[in-house]
């Protein structure tokens, strides 16, 4: 679950930026919508305990992410053991290591949260997205929608609560957008990860109120300053 | 996954980059492990075959060049003195042990000694097949003088007049090898030795007219220099100067002039090795532009790992450990390519029998390369570190 209050994060000598408070249960969805420089990535940042907030404090998989100030909130390294666990990342780019193999990508990310290689593990979340047969291939002999599963596959190793999307379906064609938001939104449910898209994409929101019940889907539209 | 295995592979993602700055490192490197290598061994060279002779007592002239000539048997004499006033050096109250040297011919380049069998004897020098000389005009060869001209025992040669070849020959006396010795390391392995009467002998049936010029020469016999162990410590003090101001030959502390002469040749091993510096800070410039520019590369995917749960300190490690592998390979390859150097530089110059040179060695010295290595690793890591530990993770979501 995601739930904010009174947010706003101030760049050092920018603007502020102030963000309507969101409620999201856990395995819900979120649509983060607007134009860009609208504040998509820092909301997200913020989310992720990457940024903290200037002011108002907001609760993600029942951990308070506050102000430096605040006491309920994580220090520094705590913070970034809990966004390890918790919170999984599909970046626009997704920036998979082309020195790496698929495989060692994703090993890669259980070196960046602190934990031992698990083989098991690694091999499983490939499965989970079928592109087991990809394990040793280099991110340069993948198409882009393998290479996105391999991504997606990272995000999801560590069994996060909260999947944090990137304009997913950007330089997508129809078909291709729609299959990735499925197969997001398919994984997200397996898991019961609350998803937040951030996305100026219309498709998005049309794919979701398709294929889900109006109540699990949440907006939150963020205007140009 | 390991941090050193990925930043193994993040090395090796950029194979040109990487090999160019492996390369111009381990060539920094291998200079620096040269000139060490080097003065390690011209160091040992001149120990070994310094010890144990404390004076040299020659024709008046260079101290230096007494000593050159005289014991590292590199430069020419500075003229003969007589044998009479040798002989009474050796009944000097402070005189040990005195070692007669008579030099002036050679046989292709190599130097034909007269001496006593004490010579051999100071150098521990072992027989490797043959026996010790018996007679005049009878020679034991060095080891390097015998795998050269590969003379064997039996055979016999004649020596041409003057140190350099191509002098005249002196036909009527031939010398006959009756003993080659084992590679002992020092000087001796390039001379060829013989005994004292030798010397006198070939020069004295060349150029006397008659029997009456020969009582004359037999008594105006000479030898170039004597290498003279002291009975006393003390003697030190009071040999030389005794020497010097009472007779017409002078003395020289070979200990001294060897201070003299590395002090002359250090200002030019300080020139080398402040290029090898220069080598070094370039190959570190090039090092650090690299890992720059990787860091700058590499924003999103660093930025990335902080995503994924990586603190700040484990980012800025991963770069370091991509330095250290960089210190570790050029550090190795440095070694090789110095020693390869050395060697090479030894091999030249045995074939100019001059200082022993050659070999492998592992001086303790040479940790200072590998030392030096992850210095200038660490030095030139640490900007990019902390560009990377203060890497923004904005900067991957809002890489549009």
């Amino acid at each position: 679950m995601i739930s904010t209050r009174s947010l706003s994060y101030r760049y050092s000598g920018g603007p502020t930026l102030a963000f309507a408070d969101v409620e999201v249960p856990q395995g819900g969805v979120l649509l983060l919508g607007g134009p860009s420089g609208s504040g998509k990535s820092t909301w997200l940042a913020l989310a992720a305990g990457l940024a903290r907030p200037t002011a108002g404090q907001l609760v993600v998989a029942g951990q308070v992410l506050g102000t430096a100030a605040d006491a309920a909130g994580l220090k520094n390294a705590p913070l970034d053991a809990w966004r390890a666990r918790t919170v999984g990342f599909l970046p626009q780019k997704l920036h998979l290591s082309p020195a790496l193999s698929v495989h060692a990508n994703l090993a890669m990310a259980q070196w960046a949260a602190g934990q031992p290689q698990d083989d098991g593990r690694i091999m499983q979340a490939l499965l989970a997205l079928g592109v087991q047969a990809l394990a040793h291939r280099k991110p340069a002999q993948l198409s882009g929608g393998q290479a996105q599963r391999v991504a997606l596959a990272r995000a999801m190793l560590l069994q996060p609560r909260l999947i944090l999307a990137d304009e997913p379906t950007a330089s997508l064609d129809d078909e291709a957008a729609s299959a990735a938001l499925a197969l997001l939104r398919h994984t997200a449910s397996r898991h019961g990860a609350t998803l937040v898209i951030a996305t100026h994409d219309s498709r998005v929101s049309a794919h979701f109120l398709e294929n889900t019940s109006e109540k699990g889907i949440f907006r939150l539209q963020l205007l140009a300053f | 996954m390991k941090i050193i295995a990925i930043s193994w592979h993040y090395l090796w993602s950029r194979p040109l980059v990487a090999t160019l700055n492996l390369l111009l490192l381990s060539l920094g490197l291998a200079s620096i492990t040269f000139l060490l290598l080097v003065s390690h061994q011209l160091g040992k060279a001149f120990e070994r075959d310094l010890a144990g002779i404390d004076v040299v007592v020659g024709a008046k002239g260079s101290p230096m060049q007494l000593i050159l000539s005289g014991v590292f048997q590199l430069d020419v004499p500075t003229g003969n003195i007589p044998l009479a006033a040798v002989q009474a050096l050796q009944a000097h109250p402070q005189v040990g042990r005195l070692i007669p040297i008579s030099m002036g011919d050679s046989f292709r380049g190599f130097r034909i000694i007269g001496t006593t069998p004490d010579y051999l004897a100071h150098y521990q020098a072992r027989l490797a097949e043959g026996a010790m000389w018996q007679l005049p005009m009878q020679a034991v060869l060095g080891a390097q003088v015998a795998r050269q001209t590969g003379l064997r025992l039996g055979d016999t040669f004649t020596g041409s007049h003057g140190l350099a070849p191509g002098g005249h020959a002196h036909g009527q006396n031939p010398y006959l090898v009756t003993g080659i010795l084992a590679p002992g390391g020092t000087v001796l392995d390039r001379l060829v030795l013989t005994p004292l009467e030798s010397v006198w002998q070939v020069h004295e049936t060349d150029t006397a007219l008659d029997d009456d010029d020969r009582q004359v020469m037999q008594a105006e016999r000479e030898v170039t220099l004597a290498l003279i162990q002291y009975r006393t410590p003390l003697a030190a003090v009071a040999f030389p100067r005794f020497i010097n101001t009472t007779t017409e030959m002078q003395a020289a502390a070979p200990a001294l002039e060897i201070t003299r002469l590395l002090n002359m040749l250090g200002v030019g091993q300080d020139v080398l090795q402040a290029l090898a510096g220069v080598l070094l800070l370039t190959a570190a410039l090039s090092v650090f532009i690299a890992l720059w520019g990787a860091v700058r590369e590499r924003r999103a995917d660093l930025a990335l790992l902080r995503m994924l749960g990586a603190p700040p300190r484990k980012v800025a490690g991963l770069l370091l450990c991509e330095a250290l592998w960089l210190a570790l390979l050029a550090s190795a390859l440095g070694v090789l390519l110095g020693q390869g150097l050395s060697a090479l530089l030894g091999w030249a110059l045995q074939l100019e029998k001059s200082v022993l040179i050659g070999g492998l060695a592992w001086p303790a010295e040479l940790a200072a390369v590998p030392v030096l290595a992850l210095g200038v690793a660490l030095v030139t890591a640490l900007l990019p570190a902390w560009e990377a530990y203060r890497i923004s993770v904005f900067e991957l979501l809002q890489s549009r």
